[in-house]
């Protein structure tokens, strides 16, 4: 799972564009979207593909999305629990 | 029957330089254009991180701006009254191409909402428009040559029509790694005339 | 203030290739939508209005010697052919040209096209349409997102306005590619089934093509039918996001203040709204909130992408000139694809054709880039049916 979380920041913070931003600034707990990390409606679209392409596993309700994408926490929980690749 | 306006500022990109009203603002040669307008958004302290997530012809639109509008003094905690009206040759084609490159191999099948967003030209206005607040008219052209005769008329026609308090204007071009912007402010009050010869002049500066 | 009209027009789509036709199939619900299952052009079915390329093809070459020419260029050649000999307008240097589109031939940017790449950038396609038809003076291309097709219209009204042009011929067009579909796709925007504005169950936008022409003049002599007047038009960006629109629909009231202060009317003499609505959840509720906050939500109102689906580009002109035929028709065309309303504001839609005596209607469009447009119009002829 620590591997994962550190995979998942890594791939943020590269698919995303947050330059400016470094691994270690992200926490696991932290609250990615709105007032967190301030992520938005297209980051949220974007995390969705990143989902699909590299984990093999397909969203079609950006709402659903949002839930599994609340901190890297909770991301890394889903993804090992449901990833194909 | 058209008023006098008067152009109060201009911003050039290009050849790695950026000017303002002709004086040099930064400079680094040797550089591809991605690598040139990241480094030039650090050191002139642009402080606005959405800037990484824009394409390319998005980056080097607000870059201008940020220019151009530091030293008019526009404030961004407020509304600004300010029309833009933009142009260029080759529309959005540089993220076009990616686009279409995430599309070409059914194998690796995964297209990108934030580069798909980019692929059109007047995206750029936008990201302009959040960033000062221009709650107002926007336009983009596409013209095979920057075109000053254009601008100017219709500019022209905004602020004698009472559209708009002042007119940003520009030329914002990228096409691979030729690219190219020149921006510059129409005013009501100011001393430099709003004429195509002051136009063309302040682009061939 | 010159007075500026909306004159000859014509529309290239899959429910006609003239404005009567078109019109005639509305009046009658019929849809152009289907659903195509085409797995050259897309990996999973949509649902799209798409134009016939043999019906195309026959009218084009009753126009011109079969050149090499692109799908879109026949879509448009087609169309402004039309209306340029409608109104026998000889094309001097007081004649202007404007296209607008959001992705012209873009089609030729994939590996299988047998155009140049040279032929995809939007002045080539301006060249082409000037050339074909001997315009004196180069095409203003406008390429401003879904607003283009209404804004091309406002663009030559300050023209001719400012004395540049007595004339303007407008064009719009854009076709339906795969570019277009995965990049929708891509927002998770694209519904499968024929899409359903301001209803509860929408799940998003189909894409259409379409091309529609119209001539912009400042003579009131020897006007079409259908002629309207431009009252006011206003354009306010939302500042707020670069694909959502504004949650207050803050750019598109100011629009619409803006174009009702510079047409001179109480907001009580608008007839009908001819809007955007999409069929995203997003875009159809921001609209209800800005109807209501300008006090409009009694106003008959529809959508007319139950016809076509979004056809981008060309979508402000294609819905300005059906609002044009409804003014004269004195008839309010359904917005197909309602069911029970999904809005949190009321608005008035459209359900079923009927009657009503029309003089002033008001188009909207709204657009990525935190684009608006609001633009009210006028019927010219009182005695119309």
């Amino acid at each position: 799972m620590k591997t994962l979380k550190q995979e998942l920041k890594e791939n943020i913070i590269e698919q995303l564009n947050l330059e400016d931003l470094a691994i270690e600034d992200i926490n696991d707990d932290d609250i990615l979207f709105g007032d967190g990390l301030g992520l938005d409606s297209i980051d949220g679209l974007e995390l969705i593909v990143m989902l699909d392409k590299n984990y093999g596993i397909k969203l079609t309700d950006p709402k659903e999305g949002r839930a599994i994408f609340e901190s890297i926490e909770v991301m890394a929980k889903y993804i090992s629990e449901n990833r194909t690749k | 029957m058209n008023s006098n306006y008067y152009i109060s500022s201009f911003c050039s990109i290009k050849n790695n330089t950026i000017s303002l009203n002709g004086s040099m603002v930064y400079s680094n040669e040797n550089m591809e254009f991605l690598e040139f307008i990241k480094a030039a958004y650090k050191s002139l302290d642009t402080n606005y991180p959405k800037f990484f997530k824009m394409d390319g012809l998005s980056k080097l639109a607000i870059l201008a701006a940020h220019v151009l509008f530091k030293n008019e003094n526009i404030n961004q905690d407020k509304d600004n009254d300010i029309a833009v009206v933009f142009s260029n040759k080759s529309s959005s084609i540089d993220t076009d191409r990616k686009h279409q490159k995430s599309i070409e191999n059914k194998d690796d099948y995964y297209p990108s909402p934030a580069i798909f967003v980019y692929t059109l030209p007047n995206i750029c206005i936008g990201e302009i428009s959040i960033k000062y607040k221009l709650f107002s008219e926007n336009s983009f052209f596409i013209f095979e040559n920057f075109s000053a005769q254009h601008l100017l008329d219709y500019a022209n026609s905004l602020l004698s029509a009472g559209k708009t308090e002042k007119v940003l204007c520009g030329w914002v071009e990228l096409d691979g790694n030729q690219y190219e912007a020149y921006l510059y402010l129409v005013t009501k009050i100011g001393t430099i005339l709003h004429s195509k010869e002051n136009i063309i002049k302040f682009y061939n500066t | 203030m010159t007075e500026v009209y909306l004159s000859y027009n014509n529309i290239v789509s899959s429910l006609g290739f003239d404005s009567e036709t078109v019109v005639s199939n509305i009046h009658n619900e019929i849809s152009g939508l289907q659903l195509i299952d085409d797995k050259e052009m897309f990996f999973k079915s949509f649902c799209s209005s798409i134009i016939n390329q043999k019906e195309l093809n026959n009218s084009f070459t009753s126009i011109a010697v079969e050149g090499n020419f692109t799908r879109l260029e026949m879509m448009m050649i087609t169309s402004l052919n039309s209306v340029i000999q409608d109104t026998k307008i000889p094309l001097t240097k007081n004649v202007g040209l404007i296209i607008s589109t959001t992705k012209g031939n873009i089609d030729i940017l994939d590996k299988n096209s047998k155009f140049l790449e040279e032929r995809a950038y939007l002045g080539s396609l301006g060249k082409v349409i000037k050339d074909f038809f001997k315009f004196k003076n180069d095409a203003i291309v406008v390429s401003n997102a879904c607003v283009s097709g209404v804004l091309a219209v406002t663009i030559a009204k300050r023209y001719i306005t400012q004395g540049i042009y007595d004339n303007v011929f407008v064009v719009s067009g854009d076709i339906v590619t795969e570019f277009i579909l995965s990049g929708f796709n891509s927002f998770q925007a694209l519904s499968s089934e024929p899409c359903k504005p301001y209803s509860k169950n929408r799940t998003g936008i189909n894409i259409g093509e379409v091309a529609a022409s119209v001539l912009v003049t400042k003579n009131d002599t020897n006007l079409a039918k259908e002629a309207v007047a431009i009252l006011g038009d206003g354009s306010c960006n939302d500042a707020n996001h670069i694909s959502g629109p504004s949650r207050t629909g803050e750019g598109l009231v100011r629009s619409v203040k803006l174009a009702q202060k510079e047409a001179n009317i109480s907001f009580d003499n608008i007839d009908y709204i001819s809007a955007h609505g999409t069929g995203t959840p997003f875009n159809d509720e921001m609209e209800a909130i800005a109807i209501n906050r300008l006090g409009l939500q009694n106003v008959p109102i529809n959508s007319l992408k139950g016809y076509f689906g979004h056809t981008l580009g060309a979508s402000g002109l294609l819905e300005t000139i059906v609002g044009m035929h409804s003014l004269y028709n004195n008839t309010l065309y359904s917005s197909l694809g309602f069911e029970e309303i999904g809005v949190s504001q009321p608005i008035n839609v459209i359900t079923k054709t009927i009657t009503k005596k029309l003089n002033i209607f008001l188009k909207t469009a709204s657009g990525f880039g935190g684009s608006n447009m609001a633009v009210i119009f006028k019927k010219i002829n009182m005695t119309s049916k």
